[in-house]
C-alpha cells in the first residue's frame, strides 16, 4: 500500500499559488492502494479534450514518449510503453495516481510527475511551483485514457 | 586530417552547386587517417545521424560548417588591437601550432584556479593582444572556434582529469547525474540509459561532445557546446547556466572524458 501525500502541491493550491486560473482544487490528496479516487475537479473530465491534451506538441506530451492510438500523429515516441488498451487495465483512480506522481510507485521512474511541485531540482523560474498540467487537464487526460480499452 | 580546402575551389563549388542544385562531389567517406566513430561502447553523434546528414557532414563541398571554418581561417589571420597583430603574428600556422590542441581541452589552468575551454583561451588571448573580446556565442567566437578545433580533425578526445582537474571532473559528473527541472530528468536517463529510442521523431544519442562546434539543422548555424547544455537544461523546464559558467566547464570536462577517445569532428552536423 502506497500512502503518499503530495504536499507541496496542497500547500500551493491551498495558498492559490494555481497553475492555471481555471484550476479547481482538492484541500488535500493522496495516493491511497496505488490510487486517487476522487477527481481533482467539479467538471468531469472530457476525453475528446484529453485526447487534444496529449498530443499537444506545444506542451509536455505523452506521445513524446508513448505509442497511442492516435494514427494521424507520425513519430510515437518509443520511451515508455505504449498506452493502448490502457483503460481496460487500469482505474481512474490508479490513471489518476501514476500521472500525478509516477514516481510513488517506482522512484526511478523516468516519467515526469505531472502534478507535483516538491522534490524537484533547480526548476525553470517559470515553472516554479507550477504543476505540469492543471487539475482539469489531468481529469480529461484521465478520461481519455480510460476510453483506451482492450479491443 | 583533413587537408584545408583552397578557399576560391570552396567558393566556386559553392557557387556551382547554388546554381545547379546539384554537387559532382561524391560523398567522401569518413577520414582514413580518424580514429574511428566507436569506442569501447561509445558512439559520436554521427552514428545516429541519417544517412543523408552524415554524407552531408563528409562532403566538404556541401557542409554547411565549412562557412565557419573559412571565416575561422580569415580571422586567424587578421589583425586585431592597438598592436595590429594576428594569431598567426605568435602561433604562426594554425595547421601546426593547433594540432591537438582542442582534442585536451577544457584544461586546468592555475592561475585561474579553474578549467578553460578553447573559447575561453581565445578571450585571454585576445586580452593579451588589447583586442574586444568575443561574445561566447558570437559568429567570430563560433567560427574561430570551429577552425582551431578542426586542425584536431580525427584526433581522440584526450582530456586530462588527474591532479587539480579532478575534483571539477567530479564536479561535471555530479552535474550529469543529478535530476533537473520540471521533468526531474537527468541527462543519463537518456544519454545513457535510453539511446536508440525514438522521443517522437528523434532518436536518442549519447550526447557525445566530439562533434562540438556543430552546425545544428535545427537552428540553422554553428553552436558550442555550453549552448547545447543550456538548451538541454532549458527542455527538462530546468534553470540554465550561463555559458561560460564554472557549472558548465565542469560539465564539459566531464563530457570530454565521457566521450574520451572518439574523433574531433569539426566541422560536424547535428540535427
Amino acid at each position: 500500500m502506497i500512502w503518499r501525500a503530495v504536499i507541496g502541491s496542497c500547500l500551493l493550491m491551498a495558498a492559490g499559488f494555481v497553475s492555471s486560473p481555471q484550476a479547481q482544487t482538492p484541500a488535500t490528496y493522496r495516493i491511497e492502494n496505488g490510487e486517487v479516487p476522487a477527481p481533482l475537479t467539479a467538471e468531469p473530465g472530457n476525453p475528446a479534450r484529453g485526447r487534444q491534451t496529449v498530443r499537444d506538441m506545444t506542451h509536455v506530451t505523452c506521445l513524446i514518449c508513448h505509442a497511442l492510438p492516435i494514427p494521424e500523429e507520425p513519430d510515437h515516441g518509443e520511451i515508455g510503453p505504449p498506452l493502448a488498451g490502457i483503460g481496460s487495465r487500469y482505474s481512474a483512480g490508479a490513471l489518476r495516481a501514476r500521472l500525478m506522481d509516477p514516481k510513488a510507485f517506482n522512484p526511478e521512474s523516468i516519467m515526469p510527475a505531472y502534478f507535483r511541485t516538491d522534490g524537484l531540482n533547480r526548476v525553470g523560474a517559470e515553472f516554479r511551483g507550477r504543476t505540469i498540467y492543471t487539475p482539469q487537464q489531468i481529469e480529461d487526460v484521465v478520461a481519455y485514457l480510460l476510453s483506451l480499452k482492450e479491443p | 586530417m583533413a587537408a584545408p580546402l583552397p578557399r576560391w575551389k570552396l567558393a566556386s563549388a559553392l557557387i556551382v552547386c547554388g546554381l545547379t542544385g546539384y554537387s559532382a562531389a561524391p560523398p567522401r567517406a569518413a577520414d582514413s587517417t580518424s580514429v574511428p566513430y566507436e569506442t569501447e561502447g561509445r558512439k559520436s553523434g554521427y552514428l545516429f545521424l541519417t544517412p543523408a546528414t552524415r554524407t552531408l557532414q563528409d562532403d566538404e563541398f556541401q557542409n554547411p560548417g565549412a562557412f565557419a571554418l573559412e571565416r575561422g581561417r580569415d580571422l586567424w589571420d587578421a589583425p586585431d588591437g592597438p598592436d595590429r597583430k594576428s594569431c598567426a603574428s605568435c602561433h604562426g600556422d594554425a595547421a601546426t601550432a593547433m594540432v591537438g590542441v582542442a582534442a585536451r581541452y577544457p584544461v586546468f589552468d592555475a592561475a585561474r584556479n579553474g578549467l578553460v575551454n578553447i573559447e575561453m583561451r581565445i578571450n585571454a588571448e585576445r586580452e593579451r593582444m588589447k583586442a574586444a573580446p568575443y561574445a561566447y556565442e558570437s559568429d567570430d567566437m563560433l567560427a574561430l572556434t570551429t577552425f582551431l578545433t578542426a586542425q584536431s580533425r580525427g584526433m581522440p578526445m584526450t582530456p586530462d582529469i588527474d591532479g587539480p582537474a579532478r575534483p571539477l571532473f567530479e564536479q561535471g559528473r555530479a552535474f550529469y547525474e543529478a535530476r533537473r527541472g520540471q521533468l526531474d530528468l537527468s541527462c543519463g536517463q537518456c544519454h545513457d540509459d535510453r539511446t536508440g529510442l525514438r522521443l517522437r521523431g528523434d532518436v536518442i544519442s549519447q550526447g557525445q561532445v566530439n562533434g562540438f562546434p556543430v552546425y545544428r539543422v535545427s537552428w540553422r548555424g554553428q553552436a558550442s557546446r555550453h549552448r547545447i547544455f543550456a538548451w538541454c537544461n532549458t527542455s527538462v523546464r530546468a534553470e540554465p547556466y550561463a555559458a561560460g559558467s564554472p557549472e558548465y566547464l565542469a560539465l564539459e570536462l566531464f563530457m570530454a572524458w565521457r566521450g574520451r577517445g572518439l574523433p574531433i569532428e569539426a566541422p560536424s552536423i547535428r540535427r
